[in-house]
């Protein structure tokens, strides 16, 4: 599985950073560390345990097992509802998250197996307008939860947002409702649905699809919230302390069930699902 | 001559000290109102207002959001932001409405849910979550008012229904005209452009299909008439209402799948195969 991770490294060019043969300096504790022991880490310093972004391709390979993974819904694209323009027009900002990411929007869904398991899969992809959710990151979520009520198949979401898209106005608030209104619908029919928070996992796709999770798992240090900590700061005029709205703190909190390191999140994947809807631990 | 307001006249007619808050339409609007506290979880959040009353005669449950008229009273309402005990408890009385089959009606007025350290300690992002999925299928009908300001994520907490009204001076964003000037204007005082841009207004929102009604208020604003408003309010509840208790809750749950299903725009390409 990783040896695949690392091939499409080497080989598609899908990680954003330094191609091999430099050197990374870590975000959070800067150590320089050689970009291959950094890849072949998952991404994960290993002196601090930093875990850096993962692309949604990323990590469809490292949760799904090789040569499973079939993708949906790649033919629907973000469109301009309101004329929205800021500093630049919304549609050229689409345009150029889809050059720089090869996505349509900041989401892929699909369907595959860990370790046999077969699931639906939702990521998101931060590199996409800060992982966003508009029209359709809302569609394709729902679009999977219809079909896994239809196949009776367990839903996997991995969330990396900012939350709504501002540029799709109150659209892309009322994509809360929709996402949240399908999870409701596969709770109803017992469907298991499990969130994996990463880095980060705020305002409106944690505060609908992102947390209403059966089980929810976090990756170690993400930034986890409904309101930014820059806002907070703002509003109560003092300093926020130290690791606030990190996971181990949502984990104090009794907000998420548990935190994993990204080595060990495909297998607690597959504990999770296949305690809640396998059941059997013979192997089959 | 009438000229039509700019979306940020409307935003300043939405955020008017004399605007009527939540509490004026429930005394004009409701009779034998018995308030209910607490989400039996941790607290009362005063600045959600929940509680049983009559409408038209007949018994109802009653949801809003309440910023206070006096600064005592707005300090205690926490200027109508709430935490996530708001939500909770909110949740709480609507699943009492479902128990006895009541009509819920909710009423939106906030800048948005609070941002501090104690809303997230105590998961604001969950207990607005829990609402969206919850509201989705509760077996009984929600009319939703947004009354002044529609704050994002917050006013959307106590949101989801079967039909959505909105009066004519008030606004509903995804985010705040002065956030999202200062996020994506990168300049807070472009919140007059920011609020054009964002298409939030009663009548744009009416326009795209978001809300389904949108309640006239006299000239010069529901401040300088609130009577007339109330007028107009009071009728459209009423047809609405009749309208929902008629139907049967499977037929009515299937239609609000529908009608939230729905919301989204994007461009589908016809399917390679």
């Amino acid at each position: 599985m990783f040896r695949d991770f690392l091939k499409r490294n080497e080989n598609k060019d899908k990680f954003r950073d330094i191609p091999d043969g430099l050197w990374i300096k870590c975000p959070q504790c800067s150590q320089i560390i050689y970009s291959k022991d950094w890849n072949e880490n998952l991404k994960v310093c290993i002196k601090c345990g930093y875990h850096d972004q993962l692309t949604a391709y990323e990590r469809i390979d490292l949760l799904i097992d090789d040569s499973t993974f079939e993708e949906f819904d790649t033919h629907i694209s973000p469109i301009d509802i309101l004329g929205f323009i800021d500093t630049k027009p919304y549609t050229q900002r689409i345009k150029e998250a889809q050059e720089a990411t090869g996505l349509k929007d900041a989401i892929v869904v699909g369907k595959g197996e860990i370790n046999g398991i077969p699931v639906y899969i939702i990521v998101m992809d931060f590199r996409f307008i800060g992982g966003s959710m508009g029209s359709v990151v809302g569609e394709k979520v729902v679009r999977t939860v219809e079909r896994a009520l239809k196949d009776r198949i367990p839903v996997v979401s991995v969330i990396s947002s900012g939350g709504a898209r501002m540029q799709e106005g109150l659209f892309s608030l009322f994509q809360m409702a929709k996402t949240s209104a399908a999870i409701a619908r596969l709770s109803d029919a017992k469907i298991p649905y499990i969130n994996v928070l990463t880095h980060p996992s705020t305002a409106g796709v944690l505060a609908s699809f992102g947390s209403l999770g059966d089980v929810i798992i976090a990756e170690p240090g993400a930034l986890i919230g409904f309101t930014g900590p820059r806002v907070i700061e703002q509003t109560i005029k003092q300093k926020l302390p130290e690791g606030f709205q990190r996971s181990e703190f949502l984990l104090e909190h009794g907000m998420v069930d548990l935190v994993v390191e990204r080595k060990k999140l495909k297998n607690t994947l597959f504990l999770i699902l296949n305690h809640l809807w396998r059941k059997s631990w013979k192997e089959s | 001559m009438e000229r039509k307001l700019t979306p940020w006249e409307r935003i300043l007619l939405a955020r008017h000290p004399n605007r009527p808050t939540f509490s004026d339409f429930l005394d004009a609007l409701f009779d034998n109102f018995i308030e209910l506290h607490g989400d039996r979880l941790y607290g009362d959040d005063p600045a959600i207002i929940t509680g049983l009353g009559t409408f038209n005669d007949e018994s109802v449950v009653v949801i809003g959001q309440e910023k206070g008229k006096s600064v005592q009273e707005k300090m205690k309402r926490n200027f109508g932001m709430p935490h996530p005990e708001g939500y909770r408890k909110a949740l709480r009385i609507m699943k009492m409405a479902e128990k006895f089959s009541l009509p819920v009606i909710s009423f939106i007025d906030t800048a948005g849910a609070y941002p501090g350290i104690g809303a997230e300690e105590r998961g604001q992002a969950w207990a607005i979550a829990q609402n969206l999925k919850e509201m989705s299928v509760l077996k009984t009908p929600i009319i939703v008012v947004v009354l002044s300001e529609g704050g994002s994520g917050g006013a959307l907490g106590i949101g989801v229904g079967d039909y959505i009204m909105i009066l004519e001076n008030a606004y509903y964003s995804v985010i705040s005209p002065e956030g999202c000037a200062s996020i994506l204007f990168r300049d807070s005082s472009k919140a007059p452009e920011a609020a054009e841009a964002l298409k939030i207004t009663a009548e744009d929102l009416y326009k795209l299909g978001l809300v389904d009604e949108i309640i006239p208020e006299p000239n010069g604003g529901a401040h300088q008439d609130f009577e007339g408003t109330i007028s107009n309010l009071k009728s459209a509840l009423k047809r609405v209402l009749k309208k929902l208790k008629e139907k049967d809750v499977k037929i009515l749950l299937e239609e609000r799948w529908l009608k939230l299903r729905n919301y989204g725009r994007f461009y589908e390409e016809a399917k390679e195969k």
